[in-house]
C-alpha cells in the first residue's frame, strides 16, 4: 500500500481534487478528518508523543518528533508525511484504517495553502464540540452565484452547481419526459404512471407541463401512502408485539393517521407534536390521541418469566432511540449507559429527556372510524333526546330523583379490603401486581386457563360476604376491567377456604349478586378452546355453580363493556372468630381459548377483594361513577354529573320502561370500533425518574428532573415538565437538528444518500455533509418558507422544491468515468437510479398488471403467504394468517400485516425493516432470493397472468402492438427494436410450446379457480400462456423495479 | 477501488457479445464485480475454522441433568437453598426460595478426559475427547427472547446483527450457489427471538440467515411456479438477462450487472438446493448413524444437511431445536429431547471428523441459559437460570478433550473460569480468524461489534 501510494504521481491527486478551484476550509474539510482519525491519541484526553492536534497553538507547536505542520510546505510537515505513509516512520493513524486518498489530499492541500486555522476553531476540542456545525441552529445560507445561470431553476441547483464547479464536474442533461414522469410518480406516490398519464404528459407542450404533473401527484391520496411508509420505518411500525408470542396488535389507526397527516400536509412541527403529546393538547381529538401511537410502537414481551417493569423500561429505551433517530437525528441512546463518547450528551441528559416520557400509561384505547364516530354521535344525541322527553314529561323528576338518592346513599354496608398475595405457582405465569389500593393488576403472560390462589388475612372477626370489584386501569385493553382484547374478563368459579394447614375449610356460598347479570351466551370464536363443550358466560350465579363450562360474564356490548363491575358472594354460614385467620380465595379463569400465545385470554384485569360482616350484603347495583357522584357534594354537581345520575336512575323507574327499552335498542346499535395503542398521562403523583447506572433498571441512582442537554436549544422559560414542552422544544426554530434531520431524510429518499449520509446521526461522528449550505438552506426554508402563502414546516413545499429542481431532473445514465469519479453520486452530477423499496416493488407489479386495489387505509390485509411460516417450528406459536381472496389480496404492500417475528417474506427479501427498532435508512440489497421471489412467488405470478390477460384483451390486434402495450405498462417507455425482437421471439417460442399442450397452458395461464375466466375474444389459451411468460419476463426486468 | 462497471462491461463485451448463454453467465458470476459484498475475505489472521455449525438448543437445556454433575445437590435435594445465594437473585417464575431438586439422571465419567455426562447423552458422551466442554457459561438474560438474542447477537435487545451475520460479513461466502448463512428449525416451536436470532441488524440485509425447511420448498419460492417447466424458466431467464444487458449498456448502472448475477445464482439454486436437500442418496450407514430418515424432517436430518452444506462451502449453519423449556415434565421431556438430538449431534461431529472437515468446522452446542437447582412446581421442573450453564464445542480451532470451568456444589453459580457469552463470542471469533475488537461496523457514529465493549478470548478453549 505504501509503495503504491509513493508510486502515485502527485498529478493523480491533483486531477481528482483541483487545488486551484476551491480552497480547503479547515473547519469543514480538515477538522472532521483530524477529529475522526487523530484526536483519539492526540487530543484532549491523550497526547501521544506530546502531540495535540485539537487546539491550534498546540498543533502548530508540534510534538516530540518536531514540527507537525509547516504552513505552505506539506513536504516538510510530518502531519502529511505520516498520514500519507511517506518516509521511514510508521504510518498514521497507527492501528487504524489509513486515510482515504482524498482525505490525504485535503490535508496536503490545506498545508500547502498555508494551513489556515481560523480563530473560531482555535480552541481545544472540548470547546469545539459545542461548535459542531449541526449543533448550531441552521441559518439560511446565501445562495451561491451560479456559473451557469440557465441551469438554475431554484436555489437547490445553485448550491449543487457550485459544488460541481468545485469538483470540476458538470451536471447531466435532463432525463427524457417518460423517464422523468415515471421517476416523479414513483417518488411522489410510489406507483408507476399509467400509459394514459404518460401520453397526457407527452402531449402537454405547455411550459408548465411538468409542474402540472407535480401538482397532480402531490394532490393524489397515494402521496400520503408513499411518504407514510418512510415515517413508519422511523416509527418502527408493526402489527404485532414482537418477542416470542408476537401477538397481533391493532395499530392501523396510527398508520392511517400518518397517511392522512401527509395527505393534508400537516405541518411537520405539528406532526411531531401530536406524536409526542397529542393527548395533552387542549381538547385533544381522537386523531391526536392516536398520534401518540408513535411512542407505543415499542415491542411488548409477555413471556411467562418477565418482570413487567423491566420491559416497560425496555419500551422507554426504545422510545428514546426512536425519538433520537427519527426526530432529533442524534444517537442519544449512547447516553443510556454512560455519557456520550463523542457528543456532549451527558448520562444525566438522557434521563432528563427520559423523564418527560416517564409519566405515562401504556394505554390501549377504543377508536372509531369517521363513520363510526358519526354513528356514535347520533346514538348519544338520540339518547339525550329521549331522556329530555322523559324529563319534560315528568317535571318533578328532580325531586323524585333526589328522594331516590337519599335512600340509595345509605344502602351500602361497610366493606374491608383484603390485602392479598398471589401464590406464584398458581398464576400460570401471569404477574399480579399490587396497586397500592388493595387491588391487583394482571400483567405479562396471559394464560388462557388458570386458577389463581390468593392468600389474605381477615381483619374482621365475622365474615358474611366477599366482594369482588373489577376495576378499570388505563394499562388494560380498552381500559379493562378484563384482559381480553375487548377489555372483558370472565370468572369461571369463585371459591374460598378458611384456616391454615393441609385441610383448610372450604366455604359454601348461599348466593351471588352482581351489578350486571348478562343473559347466557356462548363464548365468541376468539375464546374457542378446541373442545366440543358448550362454554358460556352469563349471570353471576355461574361463578358458584361448580360448573367450569359456565362463567360470570361482564360483556354488556359495545360502548358499555369497559366499566367497573362488582359481584358479591354471600356465605351460607358466616365465618365466626375470623380475625387474623387465613383466607384463601381462588379465582378460576378458564374461559379463554386454546392458545395462550395468542390474543385468546379472558382473564380478569384489575380487581380488589373485600369482606363484610353485614347481613344481607348485595352487590351495589349503581354504576361506580354514579356511586361516586352521589358520594360527592351535591351542591357542586355539574349538569353532566346530574345527567349521569339520571341516566342510571331512569332505569329503575317502572313507568319509563318503554323509553328505557328504546334507549337499550340504541345502545345495541353502538359500533364495536377498534383499538389503538396510545400513551396517556398518569393521574396523581408524577413517577420519579432516576438515572440508571449503566442503563440497568435494577441500578437506579439519583432522581432526575425533566430537562434537555445544555448544548442544544433551551426550554422555554416556565414551561411545564410535560411531553408537550418536549415537543415544543424539539420543534423550536432554534432546535438545531429537527428540521435538518427531516430535510435530510427526504433528500435521502430521492437521491439514495442524504446530504448527511448518516441520517440517524448528525453528531460529531457523523459523516461531513456533502452540501451543508444546501442542507441548511432547505432546513430554514422548511421552517420559514420564502415563498408567499406557503405554510411553515410544509413537507409538500419541500417536495415541490426538490422535484422541480434541475438537479432532480437530470438523466441517471452514467459513464464509466463519471462512475469512477463519484460512485455514490454524492456530487449529484446525475440523476438517481435506484431499485425501489420492497413495498413499491410489489405495488409496481400490482399496478402494471391492473390488479392493484387503490383503496386507502383500514385494517391490515393478508396477501398470500406460505402457511408453514405461521406454524411451529417456524413460528414460535401458531399465528393467524387468513389469506385474502377478494380485493384485499391486491392492496398496496403498505397494508400487509406485519408480524415482527415472521416478516412477510416478499417484503423481507427486498430489505423492508421488521419494526424491531427505529430505522431511518434502509439497506438496498440485490440478491438471488430477490430473483427467486420475483420469478416464482405466487402473487408475482398472479400479476404476470393478469398482465397477460389484459394485454391480450386490451393491447391491440398485432403482437407488436400488444408487446408495446405490456411493456409500457411495466416500464412506461416503449421497447427498443432490439428489445422488441427479443421478446417477440420468446413469445413465438412459447406460443408454440403451449400451443402443443393445452393442459400446460391452462396451468400456466390460470391455475387458480378465480382465474378460470372465459378466454378473451380471438385468443387461445396457448397465447395467453405465452403472454404470461412474456409478462413475467417484463415484471422481472431490473428496470421494472428501478427508479431511473 | 476498481470500477465495477469496467469489470462488467468488459465481461459483457468479451463473453456475451454473441448470444447470452448460461455458461457465459456462470463465468460472469464467478468473477463477480469487484464490489461484491459476498466476496471471500480474510480475517485478521489465519483462523482454523472456516465454517460454523451452531446447534442451538432453544428453550435452555438443564445443565444439571446433562453435563454438570452435582452430587451435593442430590444430597440437599428437598431443602431450601442457602439464603446468601439468593441475594439479589431474580427468577422468572418461581419464588427463588424454593426447595432444591437433585439431578434426575445418573452420571458417569467418560473418555480420556474423564468428563462427566449423564445417561441422557449416551452418544455424545462417547465422543467427549473430541469436545471442549465449558461448564461455566453465564449470561445476562433469564427470559427466552432476550436470552436467545444475547447468545446470538451479544445484546438482549433487538436490532443487533447475529453471530452468523457477523461471520458472513467478515468472511464472505465460499459458495456461489448457496446462501452463506443457512438456518433450520425443528422441535416443538420456533425460537422465541424469531427472525431476529439470525437477523442482520444494522449490517446490510444480505448477511442475514436464510431459512431452509426439511419439507416442501426448502427455500421459499425455489420451485418453478405452476406451468413453468425448466425450459420455460431458462428461456425466460435468458430473455431477462439479455434485456437487462441492453439496459446496462444504455444506462451504465453496475447494479444491473449485480442483478444479472443474482438471477443466475437464483437459477443455479433451483438445482443446487434440491440436490443438497436430497438425503436419499446418502448411504444407509450414514443415515443410520445420524438417525436421519429422508423425507421425514427432524433434527437428525438437519444435522446431516448441515454437514452437506458445510461441504458445499456454506459459511454458517444454525440449527434451532426449541424444546428444552422444562418448567415441568422434566424427566419425560428432557429424555425425549435427548433421544431426538444426542445421536445426531455425535454423528455430526464424527462424520465431519471422518471426512477431514472437523478441523475447519466449528461445531457449537448449547442453549440460551441454564436451569435452576431449585424446583419449579411439584418435583419435576426447573426455572430459567442465567448464572451457570454448559455448552460444548468441537473442531475448528477448539482444543479437544477439555473440560473448562466449574460451578459451585449446587450448580448455581460459576466458581471457576467463568465464560460469559461475550467471552464465548470473542473466542469463537478468534477461532475464525478475527480479533473480536476489530470486527466492526460503523453505525450511528460508532463502531459496533458482536462483543460490544466486552469479551475476552478464552485461551484454554483454543487448540
Amino acid at each position: 500500500m505504501k509503495l503504491l501510494l509513493l508510486a502515485l504521481p502527485a498529478a493523480t491527486l491533483a486531477v481528482a481534487f483541483p487545488a486551484a478551484a476551491a480552497p480547503v476550509d479547515f473547519v469543514r474539510d480538515v477538522q472532521p478528518i483530524l477529529q475522526k482519525s487523530c484526536y483519539g491519541c492526540h487530543g484532549e484526553k491523550s497526547q501521544m508523543a506530546s502531540l495535540r492536534l485539537d487546539a491550534r497553538a498546540a498543533a502548530l507547536r508540534g510534538g516530540l518528533s518536531g514540527k507537525t505542520i509547516v504552513p505552505g510546505k506539506s513536504a516538510e510537515s510530518s502531519l502529511y508525511l505520516r498520514v500519507a505513509g511517506v518516509g521511514e516512520q510508521a504510518r498514521m493513524p497507527m492501528g487504524m484504517k489509513t486515510l482515504r486518498l482524498e482525505q490525504i489530499a485535503v490535508i496536503k492541500q490545506w498545508i500547502d495553502e498555508g494551513a489556515v486555522w481560523p480563530d473560531r476553531a482555535a480552541g481545544a476540542a472540548s470547546a469545539e464540540v459545542k461548535k459542531h456545525w449541526a449543533f448550531q441552529p441552521p441559518q439560511r445560507a446565501g445562495v451561491p452565484k451560479a456559473s451557469q445561470p440557465a441551469w438554475v431553476r431554484n436555489p437547490i441547483d445553485a448550491f449543487v452547481l457550485a459544488r460541481l464547479d468545485k469538483e470540476a464536474m458538470k451536471p447531466s442533461s435532463a432525463a427524457d419526459k417518460t423517464t422523468l414522469l415515471r421517476r416523479l410518480s414513483l417518488d411522489l406516490i410510489g406507483l408507476p404512471p399509467t400509459p394514459a398519464d404518460v401520453a397526457a404528459f407527452l402531449a402537454d407542450k405547455s411550459p408548465t407541463a411538468y409542474e402540472k404533473q407535480v401538482d397532480r401527484l402531490l394532490r393524489s391520496p397515494h402521496y400520503g401512502e408513499r411518504w407514510a411508509r418512510h415515517w413508519l420505518d422511523a416509527a418502527r411500525y408493526a402489527d404485532s408485539d414482537g418477542f416470542e408470542k408476537d401477538k397481533q396488535r391493532q395499530v392501523w389507526f396510527f398508520r392511517d393517521w400518518v397517511i392522512n397527516a401527509f395527505n393534508r400536509d400537516l405541518p411537520y412541527n405539528q406532526f411531531i407534536t401530536e406524536q409526542l403529546a397529542g393527548d395533552l393538547l387542549p381538547n385533544a381529538t381522537q386523531d391526536q390521541m392516536v398520534a401518540t401511537g408513535f411512542l407505543r410502537n415499542s415491542m411488548i414481551n409477555e413471556e411467562g418469566g418477565i418482570d413487567p417493569e423491566q420491559f416497560r423500561m425496555e419500551s422507554m429505551f426504545d422510545r428514546m432511540d426512536a425519538i433520537g433517530k427519527s426526530m432529533l437525528g442524534l444517537t442519544i441512546n449512547c447516553a443510556q449507559c454512560h455519557t456520550h463518547k463523542y457528543d456532549p450528551i451527558l448520562h444525566e441528559d438522557y434521563y432528563k429527556l427520559f423523564a418527560f416520557l416517564n409519566n405515562a400509561n401504556e394505554a390501549n384505547a377504543a377508536v372509531y372510524t369517521p363513520d363510526e364516530q358519526r354513528q356514535r354521535a347520533g346514538i348519544f344525541r338520540q339518547i339525550r333526546e329521549i331522556e329530555g322527553e322523559m324529563q319534560q314529561q315528568s317535571p318533578d323528576w328532580v325531586e323524585r330523583m333526589a328522594r331516590w338518592e337519599a335512600q340509595a346513599k345509605a344502602n351500602q354496608p361497610d366493606w374491608v379490603p383484603l390485602e392479598i398475595a398471589a401464590e406464584d405457582i398458581s398464576t400460570g405465569g401471569q404477574k399480579y401486581l399490587p396497586m397500592g389500593d388493595a387491588s391487583m393488576l394482571a400483567q405479562g403472560y396471559a394464560p388462557t386457563k388458570h386458577r389463581v390462589k390468593l392468600l389474605a388475612k381477615s381483619k374482621l372477626p365475622r365474615i358474611t360476604a366477599v366482594r369482588l370489584e373489577l376495576i378499570n386501569d388505563p394499562n388494560l385493553p380498552l381500559g379493562g376491567p378484563g384482559r381480553s382484547v375487548k377489555g372483558t374478563g370472565a370468572l369461571t368459579e369463585f371459591a374460598m377456604e378458611v384456616g391454615e394447614g393441609p385441610k383448610p375449610e372450604a366455604v359454601k356460598f348461599a348466593r351471588a349478586t352482581a351489578d350486571v347479570n348478562p343473559a347466557e351466551r356462548e363464548l365468541e370464536p376468539m375464546f374457542y378452546d378446541k373442545s366440543t363443550r358448550r362454554r358460556v358466560t352469563g349471570p353471576v350465579d355461574y361463578a358458584i355453580d361448580g360448573n367450569t363450562d359456565t362463567a360470570w360474564g361482564i360483556d354488556m356490548g359495545p360502548g358499555r363493556t369497559n366499566v367497573p363491575r362488582k359481584a358479591v358472594f354471600t356465605l351460607t354460614k358466616p365465618v365466626e372468630n375470623a380475625a387474623d385467620s387465613s383466607l384463601t380465595i381462588y379465582l378460576q379463569q378458564n374461559h379463554g381459548g386454546w392458545n395462550s400465545d395468542d390474543n385468546m385470554n379472558h382473564n380478569l384485569g384489575r380487581f380488589r377483594l373485600s369482606v363484610t360482616s353485614a347481613e344481607n350484603a348485595e352487590a351495589d347495583p349503581l354504576p361506580a361513577n354514579v356511586r361516586a357522584i352521589l358520594a360527592a357534594d351535591a351542591a357542586r354537581r355539574t349538569p353532566a354529573q346530574q345527567q349521569a345520575v339520571f341516566s342510571y336512575w331512569r332505569t329503575t323507574v317502572p313507568e319509563w320502561s318503554k323509553e328505557n327499552a328504546r334507549i337499550e335498542e340504541l345502545w345495541r346499535q353502538h359500533p364495536a370500533g377498534s383499538s389503538q395503542l396510545i400513551l396517556s398521562e398518569r393521574q396523581g403523583e408524577m413517577r420519579t425518574t432516576r438515572l440508571l447506572t449503566r442503563g440497568d433498571f435494577l441500578k437506579p441512582a439519583n432522581p432526575v428532573k425533566p430537562g434537555v442537554p445544555a448544548f442544544l436549544n433551551q426550554l422555554p422559560p416556565d414551561a411545564g415538565a410535560t411531553r408537550l414542552t418536549l415537543a415544543r422544544w424539539m420543534t423550536d426554530r432554534q432546535a438545531p437538528t429537527t428540521a435538518r434531520a427531516f430535510v435530510n431524510r427526504v433528500w435521502q429518499s430521492y437521491f439514495g444518500t442524504g446530504i448527511v449520509a448518516t441520517s440517524e446521526d448528525f453528531g460529531r461522528q457523523s459523516e461531513a455533509p456533502s452540501h451543508q449550505d444546501l442542507l441548511d438552506w432547505l432546513a430554514v426554508e422548511l421552517m420559514e418558507p420564502s415563498a408567499k402563502g406557503v405554510t411553515p414546516w410544509s413537507a409538500k413545499h419541500l417536495h415541490r422544491l426538490i422535484v422541480t429542481s434541475n438537479t432532480y431532473r437530470q438523466s441517471s445514465a452514467v459513464t464509466p468515468e463519471a462512475l469512477a469519479k463519484d460512485p455514490y453520486n454524492r456530487m449529484l452530477a446525475r440523476g438517481a437510479r435506484l431499485r425501489v423499496e420492497g413495498e413499491i416493488v410489489r405495488d409496481i407489479t400490482l399496478a402494471a398488471s391492473g390488479l392493484l386495489s387503490p383503496r386507502i387505509g383500514g385494517p391490515n390485509v393478508y396477501p398470500p403467504a406460505p402457511d408453514f411460516l405461521f406454524q411451529p417450528p417456524t413460528s414460535y406459536g401458531p399465528k393467524q394468517w387468513h389469506e385474502e381472496h377478494g380485493e384485499d389480496r391486491y392492496r398496496r404492500a403498505l397494508y400487509t400485516h406485519r408480524y415482527r417475528s415472521v416478516p412477510y417474506p416478499m417484503l423481507q427479501n427486498f430489505d423492508t425493516p421488521n419494526g424491531d427498532a427505529s430505522c431511518v435508512r434502509r439497506t438496498r440489497s440485490n440478491t438471488p432470493l430477490q430473483a427467486l421471489t420475483s420469478l416464482n412467488e405466487p402473487l408475482f405470478m398472479e400479476a404476470a397472468r393478469a398482465l397477460a390477460r389484459k394485454t391480450v384483451t386490451e393491447g391491440g390486434t398485432s403482437e407488436a402492438a400488444q408487446l408495446d402495450f405490456a411493456f409500457r405498462r411495466v416500464v412506461a417507455r416503449a421497447p427498443s427494436a432490439a428489445e422488441k425482437s427479443e421478446l417477440l421471439a420468446l413469445l413465438e417460442k412459447q406460443t408454440q410450446r403451449f400451443g402443443a399442450s393445452v393442459d400446460k397452458a391452462w396451468e400456466m395461464a390460470a391455475p387458480n379457480s378465480w382465474e378460470r375466466l372465459p378466454l378473451p375474444p380471438r385468443a387461445t389459451i396457448g397465447q395467453l400462456a405465452a403472454w404470461t411468460t412474456v409478462s413475467r419476463v417484463l415484471l422481472n426486468l431490473d428496470e421494472a423495479i428501478t427508479k431511473e | 477501488m476498481m470500477n465495477p462497471l469496467h469489470t462488467s462491461r468488459r465481461w459483457f463485451l468479451e463473453q456475451c457479445g454473441v448470444g447470452l448463454g448460461a455458461a457465459a453467465l456462470a463465468d460472469l458470476a464467478g468473477a463477480a464485480p469487484a464490489a461484491d459484498p459476498m466476496a471471500v475475505k480474510k480475517g485478521h489472521f489465519e483462523g482454523k475454522a472456516k465454517s460454523v455449525i451452531f446447534l442451538f438448543m432453544a428453550g435452555a437445556p438443564s445443565h444439571l441433568e446433562m453435563w454438570d454433575y452435582k452430587p451435593k445437590l442430590e444430597k440437599f435435594s428437598g431443602t431450601l437453598p442457602p439464603p446468601e445465594l439468593l441475594k439479589g437473585y431474580r427468577a422468572a417464575f418461581i419464588n427463588p426460595n424454593s426447595r432444591l431438586l437433585g439431578p434426575k439422571f445418573k452420571f458417569k465419567q467418560y473418555g480420556q478426559s474423564g468428563a462427566w455426562a449423564s445417561e441422557l447423552v449416551p452418544h455424545t458422551s462417547a465422543i467427549v475427547d473430541d469436545l471442549t466442554i465449558v461448564k461455566s457459561c453465564v449470561t445476562d438474560a433469564f427470559n427466552h427472547a432476550p436470552g436467545q438474542l444475547m447468545m446470538n447477537t451479544g445484546a438482549q435487545i433487538f436490532g443487533r446483527p447475529s453471530f452468523g451475520a457477523w461471520v458472513t460479513y467478515g468472511l464472505g461466502s465460499e459458495s456461489r450457489d448457496l446462501p452463506a448463512f443457512v438456518v433450520f428449525s425443528s422441535g416443538k416451536k420456533g425460537p422465541s427471538g424469531g427472525n431476529s436470532c439470525w437477523g442482520s441488524g444494522f449490517l446490510p440485509t444480505l448477511y442475514q440467515g436464510v431459512q431452509f425447511r426439511g419439507t416442501g420448498d426448502p427455500v421459499l419460492y425455489l420451485s418453478n411456479p405452476p406451468g413453468v417447466d425448466n425450459q420455460t424458466q431458462r428461456e425466460s431467464l435468458d430473455a431477462i438477462q439479455k434485456l437487462n444487458t441492453m439496459r446496462l449498456n444504455t444506462v451504465g448502472d453496475p447494479e444491473i450487472s449485480t442483478r444479472i448475477s443474482s438471477f443466475e445464482m437464483a437459477f443455479r439454486m433451483q438445482s443446487s438446493v434440491p440436490e443438497l436437500m436430497d438425503l436419499s442418496k446418502e448411504p444407509q450407514s450414514v443415515l443410520d448413524s445420524y438417525g436421519a430418515v429422508p423425507g421425514k424432517p427432524s433434527f437428525a436430518n438437519n444435522c446431516l444437511l448441515a454437514r452437506r452444506l458445510v461441504e458445499r462451502g456454506v459459511r454458517f449453519v444454525q440449527l434451532y431445536h426449541e424444546a428444552w423449556d422444562q418448567h415441568g415434565n422434566l424427566v419425560k421431556d428432557i429424555t425425549a429431547n435427548c433421544k431426538d438430538t444426542d445421536q445426531a449431534c455425535a454423528a455430526l461431529v464424527k462424520d465431519l471428523k471422518q471426512r477431514g472437515l472437523l478441523d475447519s468446522t466449528l461445531v457449537v452446542w448449547g442453549g440460551e441459559f441454564g436451569r435452576t437447582p431449585m424446583v419449579q412446581g411439584g418435583d419435576d421442573g426447573r426455572d430459567h437460570h442465567p448464572n451457570a450453564f454448559t455448552m460444548w464445542m468441537a473442531g475448528g480451532g477448539m482444543k479437544p478433550g477439555v473440560v473448562l470451568g466449574e460451578t459451585d456444589d449446587l450448580g448455581f453459580n460459576v466458581s471457576k473460569e467463568k465464560v460469559h457469552v461475550h467471552d464465548l463470542h470473542a473466542t469463537l471469533l478468534h477461532a475464525l480468524g478475527f480479533d473480536h475488537t476489530k470486527l466492526t461496523f460503523r453505525f450511528q457514529g460508532r463502531d459496533f461489534r458482536l462483543t460490544d465493549v466486552h469479551g475476552n478470548v478464552v485461551k484454554q478453549m483454543l487448540a
